[in-house]
């Protein structure tokens, strides 16, 4: 580890990793830190990315993906199940990966590109020069020392400290706070390829329960539900094992997952002066779907990117760094992110009667195409009054 | 491990045994007074109680305990 970089690195998941890969690929010096001993451990995460999200990255390996999925089914509070299977039968959609070997493939490809790794190292304090982030204070194994850097790129997740301490606020709404507990479970039946969504009240107050298949007979069995509906005697923990207890009863768990995600609007502004905020750390989480693997590879990708350009310019400000915010805004993931933010605003209002009735009225329909936009097309298709309800968001799906 | 609130005669109490270290507490606390250093959770000073971190936690690790009570 030198003492100074072009580019530091705050955390080892996809957002960072993504980030030092690129930098050096960009000619960059990069030094990637990370908190814990191990990249991709402990998993924090329901390990679902898309086969097209992925394929703007990289070439799927066994080694990192647990199973291929060729459809879905949402079950409706009610207990209906509705099935959405892939255009073409038994093609993929998607994959549930491997985090702990997933994560450390993508540092291992920052560091063959040429990135310094250090783990166990924590970033403690920035550096800051007159308001203007020049690196940061790191610890390791009760060493400090300074490490500067033209750029800095917070990809310090869920938790992220380091931006706040800069003087951005990351505070989570209570109410946009996932709260999640998921078991790793063996020796459960389960269709092996499908990955299934419970919604409702009763199971997942404001979220949704999973089984995503790692296995023919193993899943990640999980739940999130709003911060606002947690509490003593009815938390993340209550829920699952009531719903694992009635529906597999026999299975074992192998590994026990806690966790936050953020379902709010990404952070008003993801740039600072000579700071750059990739994935959770800037709140880009899918805010329906919870998922942000690939809105981390994206951001931090594209931090990397911009934060080139400005340091071959010898410009890192704010508003030089501002072409970053502004370009993850206006790309597909930006507008994504945007209008699964009003469905989601939407869907949690929604009492479970209501809920029953679209998914039993979209189950009737066939899905020419698989994907969140399609499914959200159908329920407006079938249930009409929806597009008054849903107001401003109505016009973006046309 | 407590921590006395600076305003209050209350105290955040971190129940280790039961913490996942999973980061949660962390993103919603207004005051930002937690960090999750790998298998630890700090909770500085300037913590002022307020129970917001011990409602969301998935496991329940967190109470806000009055200080008779400790």
């Amino acid at each position: 580890m030198k003492n100074q970089y072009d580019v530091l690195v705050i955390g080892g998941g996809p957002a960072g990793a993504l980030a030092a890969r690129t930098a050096v690929e960009k000619g960059l010096s990069a030094l990637l830190v990370e908190k814990r001993p191990a990249i991709g451990a402990p998993v924090r995460c329901a390990e679902g990315l898309g086969k097209e999200a992925l394929a703007e990255f990289m070439e799927p390996d066994e080694r990192w993906i647990s199973a291929e999925m060729t459809g879905a089914g949402i079950v409706a509070p009610d207990g209906f199940e509705m099935r959405l299977l892939s255009a073409m039968a038994g093609s993929k959609v998607g994959y549930i990966l491997d985090r702990k070997f997933f994560d450390r493939e993508l540092v291992w490809q920052a560091a063959d590109a040429g990135a310094d790794i250090s783990v166990k190292t924590r970033a403690s304090a920035p550096i800051l020069v007159d308001g203007v982030v020049k690196g940061a204070q790191i610890e390791y194994c009760g060493q400090v020392s300074n490490v500067k850097a033209d750029v800095v790129i917070a990809a310090d997740g869920v938790e992220s400290k380091f931006s706040r301490w800069c003087g951005i606020d990351t505070t989570v709404p209570v109410r946009e706070i996932m709260s999640g507990m998921q078991y790793v479970m063996t020796d459960i039946d389960i269709d092996p390829h499908a990955t299934i969504f419970y919604l409702g009240n009763e199971v997942a107050p404001e979220g949704y329960l999973w089984i995503f298949p790692k296995g023919d007979r193993a899943a990640n069995v999980g739940i999130g539900i709003s911060g606002r509906k947690s509490g003593e005697g009815h938390r993340a923990k209550d829920y699952l094992n009531r719903f694992v207890k009635k529906t597999f009863p026999n299975g074992k768990t192998i590994e026990c997952i806690v966790g936050g995600v953020s379902v709010c609007r990404p952070l008003e502004c993801t740039v600072g002066d000579g700071l750059v905020l990739v994935g959770d750390a800037a709140r880009v989480v899918d805010p329906l779907t919870g998922g942000g693997i690939y809105n981390s590879m994206f951001t931090g990708r594209l931090a990397a990117t911009v934060a080139a350009e400005c340091i071959a310019k010898g410009d890192v400000s704010k508003k030089a760094l501002m072409a970053y915010d502004k370009s993850w805004r206006a790309s597909k993931m930006g507008k994504t992110i945007e209008r699964n933010y009003l469905i989601k605003e939407y869907l949690i209002k929604q009492p479970d009667e209501k809920l029953n009735a679209i998914i039993h009225s979209v189950a009737k329909m066939n899905l020419k195409e698989f994907s969140t936009i399609s499914l959200i097309k159908e329920i407006i298709r079938v249930n009409p009054k929806l597009l008054v309800d849903l107001g401003a968001l109505a016009a973006s799906l046309r | 491990m407590k921590v006395r609130s600076n305003i209050f005669s209350e105290m955040l109490n971190v129940r280790r045994d039961i913490c996942g270290y999973c980061g949660c507490c962390v993103s919603v606390c207004p005051e930002g007074a937690l960090e999750l250093i790998d298998a630890y959770l700090s909770v500085e000073q300037n913590c002022t109680s307020c129970g917001i971190c011990a409602k969301v936690c998935p496991l329940g690790a967190l109470e806000v305990v009055h200080e008779k009570s400790v």
